[in-house]
């Protein structure tokens, strides 16, 4: 990796906003080809992705370093020939969604932004998502992984139900599911008939990346 | 009172007393926060517990008759405040018939009511900005605050010109809804603490004082929202502790001054960004330790007893936060593990909570009963301990795991 590059990617990993924003400009205007700004940004977010798991980031550097993304996004766009538009290659495709009764999706969309930097296709259904719903966007998205949120005690039982309701349209075999949010353990795991839980968003990463390299 | 109802009284004071001064009480205390639980547990759906306070009364006086705890949380301001949110139009939650189901619990919604550009203006005059700014937007019923006089930059006969502010018909309007949001929470106020009364008349104390909270969490809940508030430690650090900073003076005040009028000296505090995996060690050391500390101290040299719900696993803090006095605070643990907080806190601080909520939610009595058994071998001795749900009783929670925990308690928690 050139000097430039590390410091476009030390940029990012550093949470310094401003300098590699200017940098992922300066390097365009220097005729740096955008889609190699683009794979620095995915090489900047494997490292925050790793020092999260590690413990040396936490939540506000996942927001943060979204943040830095999304602006060297817009920077990048005007420059990208529309054949390069093409989204790379996607490792599968999760359906996600806070369960029926509960409106919480801070976790959610977290998860949704770990998961789709991770190169992981996101169909996003929002909060208080009944089971048809889930149902519905399995029969039309063909999903590898359904991933069910939630908040509130109450999500238990919505988790349950959710899972009830695809076992009983069909469809429990074509998917992995799994749950996560606040109180959700093992317990839970078991009382729901869910596949796997996690503790945050990088263990939802984890299971999606596991479950696709057994299929 | 009954001479047998002052005596329950004075026992169940003098257990909750010893716990929180880490001495051994006769048994280990059982209390019980909750929100929606009695409701349940009374056959009223959440939507019927925030409408009909009369109602709610009748179903926490039940719970609490039928449970025995030592102290219970007099939750009725906290849960039966539909018609007052209807009357004010308030935008920062739903509830159960504005968007969501009849029998879900509101829910907080996380959105910004203050622009990171204004953190200046608060700092400089947070009544102020509330009045003109936050208010009209949280509450349809402040709308016509938009033009609320600036009453301080216009002294003398500045105030009286002032005063035609108050002769549009926005402000009026909004006067007219406000009295009448104002009505709906006398009503609930109205009788709850009558049956605070009579609750300990029956010998049952209830530790719900004032209502408080971190100033960080102020920040972040209900000001910047949890993103806006995320990226403020990184772009605007230096306005941000200022602000908080300015949030706990604000904060400390008001809660002394309300507590003044309050059954209980208890002043509740859920935390919601300050746990494991929200933010850094360092961050926390920066923006939320120091405000929520020097908050703490300043409500204890008060009189009071911070009572700190820390929701999720906060086991990477359990160093730091045993920097306050000792034996004058309670902290509510929901995933810590009990032990390790024992052997960090347990000469500090009287620890509460603990039995998961998953367990009470879908577990089974005989699972709760071993839990609390465990709970209270490794945590009860040297006294300090208080058992509770992880996060109170969690509304879902199964009626026989809540009496099974309150069996245990009496069976596994006597002095020995």
């Amino acid at each position: 990796m050139s000097d430039e590059d590390r410091s476009l990617v030390d940029a990012i990993v550093g949470m310094r906003e401003q300098e590699a924003v200017e940098l992922a400009s300066a390097r365009l205007e220097a005729g740096c080809e955008p889609i190699q700004i683009l794979d620095l940004c995915k090489e900047a977010m494997d490292v925050v992705g790793r020092n999260f798991e590690e413990g040396e980031f936490f939540i506000p550097e996942l927001v943060m370093a979204g943040e830095i993304l999304s602006q060297i996004s817009e920077v990048v766009k005007p420059h990208l020939k529309a054949d390069a538009e093409a989204p790379g290659e996607r490792l599968g495709t999760v359906v996600l969604g806070t369960v029926q009764g509960d409106i919480h999706d801070i976790g959610k969309n977290i998860v949704a932004f770990m998961l789709d930097v991770n190169d992981f296709e996101v169909c996003d259904l929002g909060v208080d998502v009944a089971p048809e719903r889930f149902i519905e966007a399995i029969e039309q998205q063909s999903p590898d992984i359904v991933a069910l949120s939630g908040f509130l005690t109450l999500s238990f039982g919505s988790m349950k139900s959710t899972i009830e309701a695809i076992e009983k349209a069909g469809l429990r075999d074509a998917v992995k599911i799994m749950i996560g949010g606040g109180q959700v353990d093992e317990a839970i795991l078991e009382y729901t008939g869910a596949d796997s839980f996690g503790a945050n968003a990088m263990s939802a990463v984890n299971l999606c990346r596991q479950w696709k390299a057994e299929a | 009172m009954t001479a047998e109802g002052a005596k329950l009284f004075e026992e169940r004071s003098q257990r909750i007393l010893d716990a929180v001064e880490l001495r051994e009480p006769d048994r280990v205390p059982f209390s019980t926060h909750w929100h929606f639980w009695p409701a349940r547990y009374a056959g009223m759906t959440c939507r019927e517990a925030m409408y009909e306070h009369a109602r709610f009364d009748a179903a926490v006086r039940k719970a609490v008759l039928d449970l025995e705890p030592d102290s219970f949380a007099l939750m009725q301001p906290g849960v039966a405040l539909g018609p007052a949110f209807d009357e004010m139009g308030f935008r920062m939650l739903e509830w159960p018939g504005h968007g969501v189901g009849e029998d879900s619990s509101y829910q907080y919604i996380d959105r910004e009511y203050m622009t990171a550009d204004e953190y200046d203006d608060y700092i400089l005059d947070p009544t102020g900005f509330f009045l003109r700014k936050y208010l009209p937007r949280v509450a349809e019923a402040f709308e016509g605050f938009a033009g609320f006089p600036d009453f301080p930059a216009f002294p003398y006969l500045g105030i009286a010109h002032s005063t035609s502010a108050f002769a549009t018909p926005e402000m009026a309007q909004s006067f007219e809804r406000l009295a009448a949001a104002g009505q709906k929470i006398n009503e609930v106020f109205g009788s709850a603490l009558p049956m605070a009364l009579e609750m300990t008349e029956h010998g049952f104390p209830t530790v719900f004082g004032s209502f408080s909270m971190a100033p960080y969490d102020y920040i972040a809940d209900y000001m910047r929202g949890s993103r806006g508030a995320m990226l403020d430690m990184f772009r605007h650090e230096e306005k941000m502790i200022a602000a908080i900073d300015k949030a706990r003076a604000v904060i400390v005040r008001g809660t002394i001054e309300r507590g003044a009028s309050l059954p209980s000296k208890t002043v509740f505090i859920p935390l919601h960004w300050g746990l494991d995996g929200f933010m850094s060690g360092e961050q926390f050391e920066k923006f939320y330790w120091p405000s929520l500390r020097d908050l703490m101290v300043e409500l204890i040299d008060a009189g009071m007893t911070p009572l700190i719900l820390w929701e999720g696993d906060c086991e990477s803090r359990l160093e730091v936060i045993g920097e306050i006095p000792a034996g004058k605070a309670i902290y509510f643990f929901e995933r810590t593990d009990p032990f390790k907080a024992k052997a960090v806190l347990g000469d500090t601080v009287c620890l509460r909570g603990f039995v998961p909520a998953s367990l009470l939610t879908t577990g089974k009595p005989s699972q709760v009963e071993d839990y609390c058994k465990r709970l209270i071998d490794g945590c009860a001795p040297g006294g300090g301990l208080i058992v509770d749900g992880s996060i109170g009783i969690p509304d879902d929670a199964r009626v026989e795991n809540v009496f099974a925990m309150r069996d245990a308690v009496w069976k596994y928690g006597q002095a020995r």
